[in-house]
């Protein structure tokens, strides 16, 4: 496959692109795109499929089911996941719902694309990591790129689900470059990327801590600590599995996540493989989440909150030393 | 909007009788067969001019969404009626499978698209299909039906400020009926508390905005009319607040399992003890009142009229028996419609 390389966030613009270009019915519309004659997207796609809207998270959500219901495939460009907060009605009780309620008479294919987790001083409000949130939610997709070519290949098959999907991508990944596979590519939702392969630990890392996964798998193998390490890609569909499969060999696991520890995706994750995968587990399951508040202004205290390369360490050497009573 | 002939007219009062004695079989199964109508159902009685007479302006491919008070509008639409009780019963014929019930009722093959059950959020539902219909460019228009309530929604102001804004061909029909739930619309609308028709929230979004009688359903087939027109012709939206009285309580009784269900008296009597209003309102309901038009007109004769209600007694008889007659789904078909 050939690639090219590009930053994380032109990597989802590409997929949007192509997208466009092969299926007339993806609209694109939010806030702030699209306000000059000279935008690549109003150029290339028109006005009828490319619109800026006001700042009305309720309408433009709603707007988007209305015109999923109708036919149309919108994409909407809400900037940071916690203004889905404004309109969540639309998010979690609708958008979802009316496939169901209608016993599959309408079908609300549309995306949700929602930046997080911009843990660099934008304080309590623009930070926070909450794709948690949604992954309960009953006919909900939720998509967790990690790098700039699962940004392409999950938001070419976001566009492409016949389901709500909420596409989380990571501020602090924006600009960090990756080779993209060249033309169409989509990621299947529901499949994990085993990244790394080790028999001592098993780490499940999602979105922006999957770096810090691989760089704490790094450390731990000068120490001959082999660590697998697996990004969900998607949490919903959760593809557990292949976590079950590496939980088998390894017997500890390790579930890393940005947002704060009660009710998250860690959790989640924890539960099940207790739940599917108890007799394999050798160690009870370690958590290395956020600290359970609100994101601080101030550098140090910021810090002091987030999972780190030196915390996921720390988790696997407390997965290691500890044992289940045999 | 074609001048409405006799036939047409009589048409109308057909549909207006349909969902009457429709809603009237709802309210009575309360009472015939306890247990088989489960959680809220709400009724259009009342509304059946305002339904009517603003669905009788739409073209074949135009479409709809409403609120959770949604029978009237697919029996205006042809939908089946043992379909639409089947389903308010829960049985595996109801229109959507039993997985929707009286709140949701939907059929997209008649432009229905949907219902929410959360005050005001069906309003950008209705602006996106409309929106929707002006990139396909066939001249769809799309009618958005709520109540007073969700004029105080964000959803609302939001949904009109796009509309208006992007000329989407979209028609907002406001069912005032002057209650939200158990609140008068005095206590909850600055415009009402003003003594103003709530229809001049539409100047904010510098759209037209029109009070209609909604018991009237030739004046509601003007006025609605005249905003289609309006919408299908690329000038964008109108808001259409059409004033009805709604005959029965909001819904039926709110309670846990175990407590029988059944429809309380109207808010008036009930909350407030306005005896008066409510036999007004039952006075100028709006049923009659559109027959004896009729007849007085000479569209239609009296013996013609109760051949109409005796037809659409036959019918509910048959939507009740074939509804109960209908099985109950298999409870393990619940994840079905889960994801598309």
């Amino acid at each position: 496959m050939s690639t090219h390389e590009l930053p994380y966030i032109a990597a989802i613009g590409e997929a949007i692109r192509e997208e466009m270009e092969r299926d007339e019915t993806v609209l694109y519309f939010g806030q702030n795109i699209a306000t000059t004659d000279d935008d690549p997207f109003l150029k290339q796609f028109g006005s009828d499929r490319v619109r800026v809207t006001p700042i009305s998270e309720t309408a433009e959500i709603g707007m988007a089911v209305g015109a999923a219901i109708a036919g149309y495939r919108p994409v909407v460009e809400l900037y940071m996941a916690e203004f889905m907060l404004v309109a969540m009605d639309q998010v979690v009780n609708e958008a979802n719902r009316f496939h169901y309620m209608s016993a599959g008479q309408v079908k609300v294919p549309m995306v949700m694309k929602a930046g997080y987790g911009f843990t660099c001083g934008w304080a309590g409000q623009h930070t926070g990591t909450i794709y948690g949130m949604f992954m309960g939610v009953p006919g909900l997709k939720v998509a967790v790129p990690a790098t700039a070519a699962d940004a392409k290949g999950l938001m070419t098959t976001a566009i492409r689900d016949d389901n709500p999907v909420v596409f989380f991508h990571h501020y602090l990944l924006t600009l960090e470059h990756g080779d993209v596979p060249d033309g169409e590519y989509a990621v299947p939702f529901g499949e994990a990327a085993v990244l790394r392969e080790g028999g001592d630990v098993t780490i499940v890392a999602i979105g922006w801590c999957v770096g810090k996964a691989l760089a704490a798998a790094d450390q731990l193998a000068a120490e001959g600590i082999q660590a697998t390490v697996i990004d969900p890609r998607t949490l919903a569909p959760l593809d557990m599995w292949t976590i079950l499969d590496s939980v088998e060999k390894t017997g500890r696991l390790v579930v890393v996540d940005q947002s704060t520890r009660q009710g998250s995706a860690a959790a989640v994750i924890a539960a099940e493989a207790a739940d599917e995968g108890f007799s394999s587990l050798k160690a009870p399951v370690k958590l290395v989440t956020a600290l359970d508040a609100t994101i601080p202004y101030s550098e140090p205290m910021e810090e002091y909150l987030l999972p780190s390369e030196a915390r996921i360490v720390e988790g696997v050497h407390m997965a290691l030393g500890s044992s289940v009573a045999a | 909007m074609p001048e409405l002939d006799a036939e047409r007219l009589v048409w109308m009062y057909t549909q207006m009788l349909r969902i009457r004695e429709f809603e009237e079989r709802v309210k009575r199964t309360f009472e015939d067969h306890p247990g088989v109508i489960r959680g809220h159902t709400h009724l259009a009685d009342g509304a059946e001019a305002s339904i009517v007479g603003s669905l009788a302006t739409l073209r074949d491919d135009d479409q709809l969404l409403t609120t959770y008070r949604c029978h009237g509008y697919p029996i205006t639409l042809g939908t089946d009626t043992k379909a639409l009780m089947a389903e308010i019963y829960g049985r595996r014929d109801g229109i959507c499978g039993g997985y929707g019930g009286s709140m949701h009722l939907t059929d997209v093959s008649r432009g229905f698209m949907g219902t929410s059950g959360i005050v005001g959020q069906g309003i950008p539902h209705a602006a996106g299909a409309a929106y929707a219909a002006q990139i396909r460019g066939k001249g769809q228009v799309v009618l958005s039906f709520f109540g007073d309530g969700a004029s105080k929604q964000g959803a609302f102001h939001e949904s009109l400020n796009i509309a208006s804004l992007w000329k989407l061909p979209v028609v907002f029909i406001m069912e005032n009926n002057n209650y939200n739930v158990v609140t008068r619309t005095d206590q909850e609308d600055a415009n009402a508390a003003a003594g103003e028709p709530l229809a001049v929230k539409a100047k904010a979004y510098s759209m037209p905005g029109e009070t209609v009688d909604g018991g009237d359903p030739v004046a509601v087939y003007e006025t609605v009319g005249k905003a289609v027109e309006r919408a299908r012709s690329g000038e964008g939206p109108t808001f259409v607040e059409s004033l009805v009285y709604r005959l029965s309580a909001h819904g039926n009784l709110i309670a846990p399992p175990g407590v029988p269900l059944h429809y309380p008296e109207h808010e008036a009597i009930a909350v407030f003890g306005n005896v008066e209003e409510y036999e007004a309102a039952k006075r100028g309901d709006p049923v009659p009142r559109f027959r004896a038009r009729l007849v007085e007109d000479g569209a239609l004769s009296a013996e013609e009229a109760d051949e109409i209600a005796a037809a659409a007694q036959a019918e509910m008889q048959e939507a009740v028996d074939f509804g109960l007659a209908s099985p109950l789904p298999d409870g393990a078909q619940a994840t079905k419609y889960v994801y598309a």
